[in-house]
């Protein structure tokens, strides 16, 4: 029988969809197979309507200082379903227009659970329990259950919260990103345990709509791949909220209770219990290479990932991996990339493997955090010689009038060639400026060109060009 | 996967040649070894050899094509148990897009001493082994990392206009004296970036300028040459037209040889310190052992004569031989250091239609004036038809231009870098000349040596040139 497909993706998050579309630009017939929804986590349960939460949170802040900016408000409040509906909202809408995007592309939809029976063959069985019960339908004239034949198989199924021995989500008491997402209501007060992204993501909506906020981090400091010293400016900016922060700190123990949870946490020198109504386990995500036949086919797994050559292609021929589940870092914008990346291999085309140090990150948390490459640490570990421009926000007129005089934006050079190695800000907007040096990081200018670029005044990304200058000991406003 | 077939570079210099033939058609059976096509490059036609088996599936670039880059691809072959129906070029065909290193070609040129690039693949990136002209695609493997050259040849295609490398590449460039000219970039359309500046740091991949700026020569082996100093640029072609009214002149496109004798000859006025030594040598002896020789020579089954020394080939022995007895003018400049050459390769100025080329007798002084005069003869045939190879026109340390034949009496040679000098030699004839206070008549020619004063002074000039004097008037030395 002739291959039905050129090209099977297997998920349909923000990797596969992307990976899906990109085929179907280069001429490739593809399906996608979804078990849940289109759109995948980032869409549906991450990225997404998260930020749709915190701009809720970002909005109900500014109306508690609405004085600040000679404006009245009275009877400031909120409506926890509301807001919870706004942000299903949001992702339904992107979820539906994901399902447009790949018919509009000829893209076919299968849905239901997907298996490699052998390579070019892939079995969809009917969706089993999810993970949370879909809240999205399946788009219109999606195919259903059966065998698919295609020349290549991307496997993209992404990442699931990990599961901590002893811990265990049991959704009412003890949440994941899942349960935090939709809340019933507002808990007096959380444990959030962990402090990456997701962690504190929630922490600062948490504490923003009023909670009692607990952060317990296993590391010395919370955000543990950020710049130590941007880390540093947020712990203090979130205990200056409110929220309690304990860091190189274990949670030993959890016991659930008729009211919440009680916690036992141990920093190696003390231990102590902490309560609340409920805790959010934010430990990171693992991989989704269960059930996928990748183990019978051979292809090769290390450390909870497929491993695969940085162009998508594993060790079996016809197979490839993409996104969370071909290791880390497992973020939406780093599946993308990857995808395109292996579809345009699979044609032929000359690429390369993605330079995984220029990867941008950004943490949605007020005040927020952005950054790209080496942190001032990292630099020094691998051996460069460095100058550091700082520039504070306080600095910066655009920042003065916004009334978001707290930050920092970071960068650091390499001594020796100009060439910029990373950059770290914190503060208002940071997520939208961090943009510009990873463009910069990626053309390889220096601080020359950066330097002569012109900012436009008054943005806060003129303290972008005053941190270079910084660097170099040229700043003008410090 | 097909195997892609790449616009080879035959020589190091080569950055486009003419896709002159294909000897095969698609669906021919193809086997290692055989001729697929002929390239036309700027000096000469070259044959392409396949290395692989396998049905030739598609030709991407028909004959007759004129300035196809190098590293573009020109035909996929389709390998084992592949359909070569089936077999597709890849979207994006063109050059920039085509994963050929040209640093690990193996240069047929340049003999020994070139600072080579070498083989410098990543496993898992689609260039891989590159033998001859052929790219293997992509063995799956670990991909990656920082340091190995990725070239795409496009960086390449474009040298001698402005180089495109990132802010950080230039700066390491420059700091490393590398010539990012002479670095093939593996970035979007072959810019030049940081990893590939590493890269040929660490191995190699870059040639300093001046060996690339010397085709037709052992390529010194000097690390890091100073480029040659830039010149003002002479005036663009409608400046030029615009000094004559249009229609009273035909436009004569360049074709490559037309373009590598004017890039390579104003390098060398502009370069090279050229000074002149002119004598007159007197020939009677010579014409007379001629004479001889020829007459001696036995008949071939065609009734033709097995040999004819022409005075040409006297020259050629006695200016090799000459080249032994004064060892230091025997030697090419290279950049910061002399090469002193142990033995005489002496080219021969060949023109042909549309241009000339300088094949090369090697080890002329240990051939008998017979084996030179053939070797002349086979190689100045093959020029004329563009077959010469080019290590049959590269290296030599002098090389003689002789114009006698349309009765110039006396010329200067432009040396041909990096070679030390060249000898003009002008018209034998009959002139009067006094001799023991009596006019006497002579035949006679007059002979002048082009010098780069940086490899031969004055007086070693003149010592050389005497020297080659001593033997055209003696001629029975150069016979034993």
């Amino acid at each position: 029988m002739a291959d039905q497909y050129d090209i099977i993706v297997i998920g349909g998050g923000p990797g596969g969809y992307v990976a899906a579309i990109r085929a179907a630009q280069l001429g490739f017939k593809t399906a996608v197979v979804e078990r849940e929804h289109l759109g995948g986590i980032c869409l549906n349960w991450g990225c997404i309507p998260t930020k749709a939460l915190l701009r809720s949170a970002e909005i109900y802040h500014y109306m508690q200082h609405a004085k600040d900016y000679g404006l009245s408000a009275q009877g400031i409040g909120f409506d926890a379903g509301a807001i919870v509906q706004r942000s299903r909202g949001v992702s339904g809408r992107l979820n539906g227009g994901v399902g447009m995007l790949l018919k509009k592309n000829k893209v076919d939809v299968i849905f239901g659970e997907a298996a490699i029976s052998k390579p070019g063959e892939v079995v969809v069985s009917a969706t089993k329990k999810p993970a949370m019960q879909p809240q999205h339908p399946a788009p219109k004239g999606a195919l259903g259950p059966g065998t698919y034949s295609a020349k290549h198989i991307i496997v993209a199924t992404g990442a699931r919260p990990r599961v901590l021995p002893g811990i265990e989500p049991d959704g009412k008491l003890i949440w994941t990103y899942f349960e935090a997402m939709v809340p019933p209501a507002m808990p007096k007060s959380l444990i959030v345990m962990g402090s990456g992204a997701i962690g504190i993501e929630f922490a600062s909506f948490y504490r923003t709509m009023g909670v009692d906020v607990t952060v317990v981090e296993v590391m010395p400091q919370i955000l543990p791949v950020e710049d130590a010293e941007i880390a540093g400016l947020a712990r203090k900016r979130f205990e200056k909220q409110g929220i309690k922060i304990f860091t190189g700190t274990k949670v030993t123990k959890v016991e659930k209770g008729p009211n919440g949870v009680s916690a036992t946490i141990d920093d190696g020198k003390s231990v102590q219990t902490i309560q609340a109504e409920r805790m959010i386990s934010a430990v990171g995500v693992v991989g989704n290479i269960e059930n996928l036949g990748l183990e019978k086919l051979g292809v090769k797994i290390d450390r909870g990932t497929v491993v695969t050559d940085g162009l998508g292609r594993t060790n079996v021929p016809g197979i490839y991996a993409i996104g969370d589940v071909a290791g880390p870092p497992m973020l939406a914008h780093k599946a993308e990339h990857e995808g395109v990346i292996c579809v345009e291999t699979i044609k032929g085309m000359h690429t390369h493997p993605m330079d995984k140090g220029k990867i941008p990150g950004c943490t949605y948390c007020h005040p927020q955090i952005a950054s790209v490459g080496l942190t001032e640490a990292k630099a020094k570990e691998q051996g460069y010689d460095i100058r550091v421009g700082r520039f504070p926000f306080v600095g910066n007129g655009k920042a003065i009038a916004l009334g978001e005089p707290d930050g920092l934006v970071k960068t650091i050079f390499d001594k020796k060639t100009g060439q910029l190695l990373g950059a770290h800000m914190i503060g208002a907007e940071v997520t939208e400026l961090i943009q510009g040096f990873v463009i910069a990081m990626n053309l390889e200018t220096t601080e020359e060109e950066l330097i002569h670029a012109v900012f436009p005044h008054p943005t806060l990304s003129e303290m972008m060009h005053e941190s270079v200058m910084d660097a170099y000991g040229r700043a003008i406003h410090i | 996967m097909p195997i892609n077939i790449l616009m080879p570079a035959l020589s190091p210099t080569m950055e486009k040649g003419n896709l002159a033939k294909w000897l095969k058609k698609e669906g021919d059976t193809v086997k290692s070894g055989d001729v697929i096509a002929e390239i036309e490059t700027d000096k000469a036609t070259m044959e392409v050899e396949a290395v692989d088996e396998g049905i030739l599936a598609k030709i991407l670039v028909p004959e007759g094509t004129a300035d196809v880059p190098v590293n573009q691809l020109i035909a996929l072959i389709a390998g084992e148990g592949e359909d070569p129906k089936s077999v597709q070029a890849p979207a994006e065909g063109g050059s920039a897009s085509a994963p050929a290193p040209q640093a690990q070609q193996p240069a047929p040129a340049a003999p020994a001493a070139a600072p080579q690039p070498q083989a410098n693949t990543i496993p898992g990136d689609q260039s891989a082994h590159m033998s001859y002209a052929r790219v293997d695609q992509a063995p799956s493997g670990p991909a990656q990392a920082q340091g190995g050259a990725k070239p795409n040849g496009a960086g390449q295609a474009q040298a001698g206009n402005r180089v495109f490398a990132s802010p950080l590449a230039k700066r390491i460039a420059k700091e490393a004296g590398i010539d990012l000219a002479s670095i093939q970039g593996s970035g979007p359309h072959g810019r030049v970036v940081e990893k590939d500046v590493r890269a040929a740091m660490a191995g190699g991949g870059a040639k300093p300028a001046a060996a690339a700026a010397a085709p037709g020569a052992p390529a010194p082996a000097a690390k890091a040459a100073a480029q040659p100093p830039v010149m003002a640029p002479s005036a663009s072609a409608d400046q030029v037209k615009a000094m004559f009214e249009a229609g009273t002149y035909e436009e004569v496109p360049l074709d490559g040889m037309r373009k590598t004798i004017a890039k390579r000859l104003v390098e060398s006025k502009q370069t090279v310190p050229h000074f002149y030594l002119s004598l007159d040598c007197e020939l009677d002896a010579l014409m007379a052992l001629r004479e001889q020789i020829n007459a001696a020579a036995g008949k071939d089954k065609d009734g033709k004569p097995a040999y004819k020394l022409s005075v040409n080939d006297f020259v050629i022995k006695a200016l090799a031989i000459a080249l032994q007895r004064v060892p230091a003018a025997n030697a090419v400049w290279a950049e910061d250091r002399i090469l002193k050459m142990k033995h005489s390769d002496v080219g021969v100025a060949v023109a042909i239609e549309g241009g000339l080329f300088t094949p090369v007798v090697r080890k002329a002084e240990q051939k008998t004036l017979t084996a030179i005069s053939a070797e002349v003869k086979d190689m100045a045939g093959r020029a004329r038809n563009r077959r010469l190879k080019p290590e049959e026109y590269q290296g030599g340390s002098t090389a003689v231009s002789n114009l006698g034949m349309f009765g110039i009496k006396n010329f200067q040679a432009v040396i041909n870098p990096p070679q030390g000098t060249i000898l003009a030699v002008g018209a034998g004839e009959q002139r009067v000349v006094v001799k023991n206070g009596q006019p006497t008549v002579i035949q006679a020619m007059t002979v002048t040596l082009s010098c780069d004063h940086r490899v031969v002074d004055g007086a070693l000039g003149a010592e050389l040139l005497a020297a080659f004097r001593q033997l055209i008037e003696n001629p029975m030395g150069m016979l034993v």
